[in-house]
């Protein structure tokens, strides 16, 4: 029979929640399934992924070399560790977009990127072509599994779970051709965007960055995470990790709010796992409404003081 | 320095793909194709290296079916000084493309592999790190800016926390992001001077590579199409309906 190993992803203290996606993923194939956390302190994460429900073994993997994720010198120990499973799984994150491939190189392997849909413990299918096209595609069986989970397509893990946690250590000498700089992040207290049950997103009809207060104060009133599409991203309204899209972060909130964006198929790719989309744009002809569920013509920067107004009440 | 810029040919990105009517493949039949656009942000940010004193030399490959070539002088026409076209009739996966960009590196002796995060067609996002993987050298993904100091790379990668700096030491793999730079507009005495440039065509195969370990494909389909909704007239329409549906 086999196993799956999964590597969680974390920012040193807490466990990313698309981990505990990647472990729904994981808990539909039916074989016993494992945590990697690798870090230079592994404690708080490895905790927090023993408690998820279906976990058997947690391994801290723990060398200085690992506080900062950095491809180069986690896929040497991954490949190392993933020597004694069937299965390898990672978010696909731009962590394990990252560092996976490398992997499976190591491993001699090829990858499934951003499964959706777990067929059988060999099968899955996949977006293409930005989500216009799915794919069903099978990996060998002579060799390891090694897949990104997309962590849209999957419900979050349960909790309750009570996992051994046991220490693994790689010896290899690791490269000393990478080195992490710095991590600039813009301080925030809205929610995750792509954990988040509502995002507020704003595109280039919001037309500047003081503009764009407006959609921070609809997220907030909404208790939403701010988005953004990619050329409101390009024109310097907001930083580019609140692009939504092929090329940002793909969100499945219950409620997508957009403002000022047009639909064009890259942001789509972004929102379709939304169950409610709810666009205003002031070109009714903007094919955002012909993907929105409830579409509002009209000028944001009059609708929106109205639905503040509205949301007060 | 030289780079080495690799190049997929793949369905132009404003037009919508569809799924043959045996659903084991995408219409190709008259469809316009274009260099991946990630591979062309990849390319003019190789030109700029050159055009700034930093590299001599900058290589366009790719691994594709011969009207690849149409891609490959778009390419020479961008400013690259010259380009390979290993011929293939079959689909190549990342693995493929990785082992096939591996041994032409070494073969041309290049310092920095230079190219997209991603293909538009498949998605996959795995191709740089694999080639860095097999190689053993360094790689910065999805990089938005990039600079060069004394045989190391500073490059700014967009990652889902922000933006992190990495240092790198040459040789090593950089995969561009979308907001790398601009891609320049190729003018019409550019497409005239291409001609001139080499363009070196040879099968896939003669590099005698052993077929790495590849996914099947089972099939193709079109997803179920989100059904557009109906539209209101006015805020407090949407209001009562966003709380009759408890979104609010
Ligand atoms: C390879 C590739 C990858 C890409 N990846 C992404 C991605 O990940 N995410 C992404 O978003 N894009 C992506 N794009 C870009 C995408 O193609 C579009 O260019 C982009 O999404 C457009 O953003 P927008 O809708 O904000 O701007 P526009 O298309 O310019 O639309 C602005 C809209 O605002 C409306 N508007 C203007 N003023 C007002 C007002 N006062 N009130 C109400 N409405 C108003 C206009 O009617 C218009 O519809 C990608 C493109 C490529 C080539
Ligand atoms: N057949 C190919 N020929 C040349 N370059 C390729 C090929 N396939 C992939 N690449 C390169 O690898 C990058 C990532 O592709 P992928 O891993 O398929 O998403 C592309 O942007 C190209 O730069």
């Amino acid at each position: 029979m086999g196993r799956t190993l999964i590597i969680a992803e974390h920012d040193g203290l807490n466990l990313n929640a698309a981990t505990g996606k990647t472990l729904t993923a994981a808990l539909a194939i039916d074989q016993p399934v494992d945590i990697a956390v690798l870090a230079a302190d592994a404690d708080a994460v490895a905790q927090a992924a023993a408690s998820l429900k279906g976990v058997e073994t947690v391994f801290r993997v723990e060398r200085p070399e690992n506080e900062h994720p950095l491809a180069a010198m986690l896929a040497p120990q991954i490949a190392d560790l993933a020597a004694r499973y069937s299965h390898l799984l990672m978010p696909s994150t731009t962590y394990g977009k990252d560092v996976l491939p490398r992997v499976a190189a190591l491993l001699e392997a090829p990858q499934v990127s951003d499964v959706m849909d777990v067929i059988d413990a060999h099968t899955f299918r996949r977006p293409i072509y930005a989500g216009n096209v799915l794919t069903t595609v099978k990996a060998p069986t002579d060799c390891p599994v090694v897949a990104t989970i997309r962590p849209a397509s999957f419900a979050e893990a349960e909790a309750g779970g009570n996992a051994t946690i046991e220490a693994w250590q790689s010896d290899q000498t690791l490269p000393t051709h990478t080195r992490f700089e710095q991590l600039h992040s813009a301080q925030s207290d809205r929610p995750d965007l792509q954990s988040a049950k509502r995002v507020v997103s704003g595109g280039r009809g919001v037309g500047s960055a003081e503009n764009f207060d407006v959609i921070f104060r609809i997220a907030e009133r909404l208790d939403a995470a701010v988005g953004a599409s990619r050329a409101a991203v390009d024109a310097g309204y907001v930083s580019n990790e609140l692009q939504v899209g092929q090329t940002g972060k793909i969100v499945a909130p219950s409620l997508y709010l957009c403002f000022g964006i047009s639909g064009a198929i890259q942001h789509l790719t972004g929102i379709k796992d939304a169950n409610l989309i709810v666009a205003v744009n002031k070109d009714p002809e903007a094919p955002i409404f012909e993907v929105a569920d409830i579409g509002l013509v009209g000028d944001l920067f009059e609708v929106i003081p109205e639905l503040e107004a509205a949301l007060s009440q | 320095m030289k780079i080495l810029v690799p190049i997929k040919r793949a369905i132009d990105y404003n037009i919508k793909p569809r799924v043959n009517r045996n659903g084991d493949g995408v219409v190709t039949e008259g469809v316009k194709m274009s260099i991946n656009p990630f591979d062309r942000i990849a390319l003019e940010e190789a030109i700029q290296l050159r055009e700034r004193g930093e590299a001599e030399e900058v290589i366009a490959v790719s691994i594709g079916v011969a009207s690849t070539e149409q891609q490959l002088r778009n390419a020479l026409a961008m400013g690259a000084d010259r380009a390979i076209l290993l011929t293939t009739e079959q689909a190549v996966q990342p693995p493929l493309a990785a082992r096939a960009l591996l041994a032409i590196r070494a073969e041309l002796d290049a310092d920095l592999v230079l190219m997209g995060k991603q293909a538009i067609d498949d998605d996959a996002n795995q191709t740089g790190q694999m080639l860095a993987g097999l190689w053993d050298r360094p790689q910065a993904t999805f990089t938005s800016r990039l600079e060069v100091e004394s045989g190391w790379l500073h490059a700014t990668r967009e990652v889902d926390a922000g933006l992190e700096t990495i240092a790198v030491e040459l040789p090593a793999v950089v995969t561009a992001d979308l907001r790398l730079n601009e891609p320049r507009l190729i003018k019409m005495p550019d497409i005239m001077k291409a001609k001139r440039k080499p363009l070196d065509e040879r099968p896939l195969e003669a590099l005698n590579l052993s077929m790495p370990a590849q996914l099947e494909v089972l099939s193709y389909e079109t997803p179920p199409a989100r059904q557009g909704g109906h539209r209101v007239e006015s805020v407090s329409e949407l209001v009562d309906e966003l709380k009759q549906r408890g979104v609010i």
